[in-house]
């Protein structure tokens, strides 16, 4: 998951930022709306954590703009302004999902998970293709009833190919997934984890598209 | 204590109307009585003419003696026998009378209108002669008879209205409750409100004596509705700023327990540090706020030697290594009263606010203004986006340029304790380098009226 996080409070936005990189996702954070429509533009994102109260404007404006344009990236609005009317105004302007201030943190990143899961067109929680089952909110995974063993990263590049078994992910989109701007990427660090990947959930698991990228091999 | 304005008006009205019918049934009673004493004269006369002619109309000297004149039958038998006649010779020998007058001769003078005691009884009495035949005719009547006949007359006055008098009470007590209907009604309608209702009342069909109470009344209305919805709003923004600070302490307290990363979770206290100061603070300036906001008078601590002033609040602020802060000699001189609290409260959070902002490194500096009335500071730190200058004395708003702890009620309580002790203050950004500077100006003395705009604006300022 790799999620945009538009909130102007440095430590709630530092706090986000490290709680859902313990949940496994990869956050980047910015303060204002600009940036945000910045980000959102040149990047992709699972989702997007937007606060209301922005200090070069409103977040529901944001929103608006940005469902106006076509982009259907899941926005969840998180905001100190939770009264019933408020809830329904951000919901009914395109957004997702809604979190009143304080929240709680697991609750956050549930929520965002739901709401990817549901732009994916998927209800059930856990992601299947063929023996292998994948539980985002537990962060583990199974081939035929038997837990694998993954790190965070592995975790990332498999849950980006199970999103969608049959299209592929070109190298690059799995890099973004698997760090944030501030993150140094290493060279071959997609190959490694694939074959680390293969190494655990048998090699015919993940096909290899040369030239392109990689996806799950079509059962 | 006034009591009930219906009894009132009830009492007032009534004693008037008495009043006058009393001074209305004193005048017909003069004036009748002179007009009847006019007619009742006139008839004394032409009796008296009609005598004279009737005993003058037998040829040759006039009797010795007249057969008895019976006097003719009243009308109505009360007024009978109202008129006596005496029938005298020059010489002073009664000639005749009629029945039931009196045998004392009636008057002495021998012509004109006279007035004597016979017998207990007021006589008028009218008196001519007839000089060629000798003899003299008196014609006079009861003046007890004629105070009975007034009386008869305003007796028949007051009779009736005796009678109509409760009746009259009963229409000016039913007129004064339906008159004074109007205040009964937005009574009711005051009653049965809640605190919260601060509809006009309806003035549209109240009349218009009534009208300026109710003009009042909505006018009233209309400043408590502003107050409320002032203070409404200051709740509001200070329930959502207490959240932000909450807020992080929660994520970051989450962070801490979840983590198994010692540098993580060292970071994430670190955090909750902050989040605390944060919280801390906002609740201090929320206090100050309040404080300033509910007192309207301060005291005037007399002279304050404004260098020694700023110079307590420097000392006892922490200072960040890098930041240097300079309190310019030309401040030596300037000496302001006012109150000190009020002053001390706006130079700490200007200055706090300048330190805040400064990331960093590099110079607050305090100086005295243009004129001995202005104390400038000035920062060398980002300065304030100009689209953001407007907004930035409102109550909250925190622009991009933000420090880490502030609450965005800084520049509030320092102009509002400015305006507490008479000052004003101008805020900008520096003309020649980068930075934000704040002036503190005190208003000239004879400026009641500003104090009183000052706070008028303050009401209606937006939050």
């Amino acid at each position: 998951m790799r999620i945009l996080v538009v909130e102007d409070d440095a430590m709630i936005a530092d706090g986000i930022r490290a709680g859902l990189a313990l949940a496994g996702a990869s956050i980047d954070c910015v303060a204002t709306c600009e940036d945000a429509v910045t980000a959102l533009s040149a990047n992709s994102f699972s989702a997007v954590v937007l606060d209301i109260m922005l200090p070069d404007g409103s977040g529901i404006d944001l929103l608006r703009k940005l469902r106006a344009g076509g982009d259907t990236t899941p926005v969840l609005l998180l905001t100190a302004l939770d009264e019933v009317g408020d809830r329904i105004a951000g919901l009914d302007s395109g957004a997702d999902d809604y979190l009143g201030k304080p929240f709680d943190l697991d609750e956050l990143g549930a929520r965002l998970r739901a709401i990817i899961r549901r732009r994916d067109g998927r209800a059930a929680t856990c992601l299947e293709h063929g023996a292998i089952r994948l539980f985002p909110a537990d962060r583990n995974a199974t081939l035929e009833g038997a837990p694998v063993p993954l790190s965070r990263r592995e975790f990332a590049v498999l849950h980006a190919l199970m999103e969608r078994p049959g299209v592929v992910r070109s190298r690059g989109e799995l890099e973004e997934r698997l760090y944030g701007w501030g993150d140094e990427i290493e060279s071959n660090a997609v190959e490694v984890h694939i074959h680390n990947l293969r190494a655990k959930l048998g090699r015919a698991a993940i096909e290899t598209i040369r030239g392109i990228g990689y996806r799950m091999k079509p059962l | 204590m006034i009591g009930s304005l219906r009894v009132r008006l009830f009492f007032v009205l009534l004693g008037a109307t008495g009043i006058v019918w009393i001074a209305a049934v004193i005048w017909i009673y003069a004036s009748s009585q002179r007009e009847l004493e006019n007619v009742l004269d006139t008839r004394l006369q032409e009796a008296a003419r009609m005598v004279v002619s009737l005993v003058g109309s037998i040829e040759g000297h006039v009797p010795e003696t007249l057969p008895e004149l019976s006097s003719a039958p009243a009308v109505t038998g009360n007024y009978e026998r109202q008129l006596s006649c005496q029938v005298w010779s020059i010489q002073g020998r009664m000639i005749g009378r009629s029945s039931g007058a009196p045998e004392q001769r009636l008057s002495d003078q021998n012509a004109g209108f006279s007035e004597r005691q016979i017998d207990g009884e007021t006589w008028r009495v009218y008196a001519t002669e007839d000089a060629a035949k000798g003899f003299r005719v008196l014609v006079g009547d009861r003046l007890g008879l004629r105070e009975r006949l007034v009386a008869d007359l305003i007796k028949g006055l007051l009779w009736p209205a005796l009678l109509i008098a409760p009746l009259l009470g009963l229409l000016i007590w039913i007129s004064v409750g339906r008159g004074l209907r109007p205040l009964q009604a937005i009574a009711s309608d005051l009653v049965g409100r809640d605190a919260d209702d601060m509809r006009p009342v309806d003035a549209s069909r109240t009349p218009s004596e009534v009208m300026p109470l109710a003009t009042a009344l909505n006018a009233l209305f209309d400043k408590v509705a502003l107050a409320r919805r002032h203070e409404r709003e200051i709740t509001a923004f200070a329930a959502h700023e207490l959240r932000s600070p909450l807020t992080g302490l929660k994520t970051q307290a989450q962070v801490a327990l979840a983590t198994t990363d010692p540098a993580v979770a060292r970071a994430a206290l670190q955090q909750i540090l902050v989040a605390v100061d944060r919280a801390t603070r906002l609740v201090r300036q929320l206090l100050t706020l309040a404080r300033l906001d509910a007192r309207a008078e301060t005291d005037d601590h007399g002279r304050l030697p404004m260098r020694a002033v700023i110079n307590d609040v420097v000392r006892m602020t922490p200072r960040p290594d890098g930041v240097a802060v300079v309190i310019d000699d030309d401040l030596t001189g300037v000496t302001w009263s006012g109150n000190r609290e009020c002053l001390e409260l706006a130079i700490r959070n200007l200055h706090e606010n300048a330190i805040q902002h400064m990331q960093g490194a590099g110079e607050v500096r305090w100086r005295a203004g243009a004129s001995p009335r202005s104390i400038v500071i000035e920062d060398t730190g980002p300065g304030v986006p100009e689209d953001e200058l407007p907004k930035i004395g409102q109550r909250f708003f925190r622009g991009r340029n933000k420090s880490a702890i502030g609450s965005g009620l800084g520049l509030a309580i320092t102009s509002l304790a400015l305006d507490r002790t008479g000052a004003d203050l101008q805020i900008g950004n520096r003309h020649d380098r980068r930075g934000f500077q704040a002036e503190i100006k005190l208003r000239a003395l004879d400026s009641g009226a500003e104090v009183a705009r000052g706070r008028a604006q303050k009401l209606t300022e937006p939050v």
